[in-house]
């Protein structure tokens, strides 16, 4: 045996056990989801399962629950993930600019986004307590609201509230990677622009957004994917009420799964996630695989 | 004169930012030793006039007339700890010999597979959890804490590869090619030059792994119902009875459950901030 062979056998022999065990909890359960999608299969009775093809998916597309709940996903993934984009770009450059305190805000950072997402969620939704809740006791106190408003009542309301939850726990997150990404930038190129007569929202704008580019994109694709399924948050502060107001797409799958035990239907549900998943994956390892973006 | 002007702005710009971080944790910390009657007043008691521990007592030394979920919450801890170790530890082990043959030793077909291997990272748990659920049942592994740790490794595992890798990639080459020449085999080579200068590396890696591992909820959820194996996130979740609501309770079940990876990042803010810009997904 040559050299070379022998060593890919040893590679080969160091990455088997990590294959065997993603072959056994990831590839196996991803292809019987795939297959159970085209089946009637449910929880109850898990052996007389009816083949139907592709009546699962043309039922769930077909679905104005499904469409509603697609809608409202996005739109909690879009408006979360801007607003913590936004923050945390904000916060990232404040502190940059090293204000007094700065190292106390970068290690208070931390805090949020350490606390436990189910931690998180139960802090919030009895924040938002109709009767005892802080919120509640604080909007009154300063004289925006006259009385206690049962906010998780309104399903819009409601979603909204779940978005500013999100928001506390995963700014953080953003704000970190690109107050990182910020202090790697050369200095001398915001001075230069600066002697040159460029004004601070220029140099912002002009200089460090550009090299920014790839961490914005990084925290972006990542923290899109976990929006867009999001689960924990809701599952604790709503229960996807009120009248489903706050069901998002891997709440529906978990409703239609695991309360109606409509197994095939949940699974060409999940699968439909894995899709859009999968096809962000394949944009985040593009991005994440450039060079340039390496050195971030 | 303009400078401090300047510097003072952007003071007062911090202080809504610390106050939108803050005032949420503090209100977690008041409400979890304020008593039932106190919780439960309008106007509200901002600071506790009573403050108590009793909160904490029910669960840290339950009594005979303690609730049943604080009764089973140490035991959760428990649980929690131990699922979370256990993933730590095999994702590391298994996790940095694959990155490491992946990243340095020559073999067919080693791009596509960590690819792959980074691909599955983007599979969501509900699309997983069906088939792990028919297979758990089967074996006899639900409500054991097993089924988390191997089900844990589906996110914890290829998390680890990834950041080992992107880790193994900034070491020399050089380094070990000499230990090569010398003969060396690999696996002396990994153990004896390139696991001693990879702390950092396994660190950051250890505690993502520990602190998502510590998060999880939905398989924790969905496999795991009786206090034999049930995981903090599901007792805290759990709290909130479909009667009754034991809020100083599930607060001070909160700040139990924060205390471990909040103390954890806050020692290792260095690590975690080199993690996160390796790429890191704890959301």
């Amino acid at each position: 045996m040559t050299l070379k062979r022998r060593d890919a056998l040893t590679g080969l022999l160091l990455v088997l056990p990590a294959l065997l065990i993603i072959l056994g909890v990831t590839l196996q359960p991803i292809l019987t989801t795939f297959f159970l999608s085209f089946f009637n299969a449910s929880l109850s009775k898990l052996t007389a399962n009816v083949y139907l093809g592709f009546e699962n998916y043309v039922d769930l597309l077909s679905d104005p629950v499904f469409w509603a709940t697609i809608v409202r996903t996005l739109y909690f993934t879009v408006v979360s993930v801007g607003l913590e984009l936004v923050l945390g770009l904000g916060i990232a450059q404040l502190i940059q600019s090293k204000p007094p305190g700065w190292k106390f805000l970068r290690v208070s950072l931390i805090i949020p986004w350490a606390v436990p997402t189910i931690v998180t969620g139960t802090l919030w939704r009895w924040i938002y307590n109709a009767d005892y809740g802080a919120l509640n006791a604080l909007l009154v106190q300063f004289g925006l609201i006259e009385k206690y408003q049962p906010w998780l009542t309104k399903p819009f309301a409601a979603l909204n509230l779940v978005i500013l939850a999100d928001v506390w726990h995963s700014m953080p997150f953003i704000a970190l990677i690109l107050q990182a990404a910020l202090a790697t930038l050369p200095v001398d190129l915001d001075e230069a622009a600066a002697v040159d007569g460029a004004n601070a929202w220029q140099r912002f704008t002009k200089i460090r957004l550009p090299l920014l580019r790839s961490a914005i994109l990084v925290a972006l694709v990542i923290r899109t994917v976990e929006a867009f399924r999001v689960f924990d948050m809701i599952y604790v502060i709503t229960a996807g009420g009120p009248a489903y107001g706050t069901v998002t797409i891997s709440y529906l799958t978990y409703l239609e799964t695991f309360s109606f035990g409509h197994l095939g239907r949940g699974a060409a549900l999940s699968f439909l996630i894995s899709a859009f998943t999968l096809g962000m994956a394949i944009i985040y390892i593009r991005f994440l695989y450039r060079p340039e973006d390496r050195a971030l | 004169m303009k400078r401090s002007l300047h510097r003072l702005l952007l003071f007062l710009i911090t202080i809504p930012v610390l106050l939108f971080i803050y005032l949420p944790v503090f209100y977690l910390l008041l409400t979890s030793i304020s008593t039932r009657s106190e919780i439960l007043s309008t106007p509200i008691h901002w600071i506790p006039q009573n403050p108590t521990l009793k909160n904490y007592r029910d669960i840290l030394t339950p009594g005979t007339t303690t609730s049943e979920v604080a009764k089973t919450f140490k035991i959760t801890l428990r649980n929690s700890l131990v699922v979370a170790s256990s993933v730590t530890v095999i994702a590391l082990i298994v996790g940095s010999l694959a990155a490491y043959a992946l990243s340095r030793i020559r073999m067919p077909g080693r791009q596509t597979l960590l690819m792959g291997i980074m691909g599955t990272r983007m599979i969501p748990e509900v699309s997983l959890v069906i088939p792990l659920y028919i297979l758990a049942a089967r074996f006899g592994m639900l409500n054991k804490p097993p089924v988390l740790i191997l089900t844990y490794l589906s996110f914890a595992l290829p998390f680890a590869i990834w950041l080992m890798a992107a880790f193994f990639e900034t070491i020399p080459v050089e380094l070990e090619d000499a230990a090569l020449i010398d003969g060396c085999n690999r696996v002396r080579t990994f153990f004896s030059i390139i696991l001693p200068i990879s702390t950092p590396g396994l660190v950051s890696t250890a505690l993502f792994i520990f602190l998502s591992a510590w998060d999880e909820f939905f398989f924790a959820l969905i496999f795991t119902s009786t206090v034999a194996a049930k995981t903090v996130p599901v007792a805290i979740a759990e709290f909130t009875g479909r009667y009754v609501v034991d809020v100083g309770g599930m607060m001070t079940g909160g700040v139990l459950a924060a205390i471990p990876p909040v103390l954890l990042s806050l020692i290792f803010t260095r690590y975690i901030v080199s993690g996160l810009t390796a790429g890191a997904v704890k959301g």
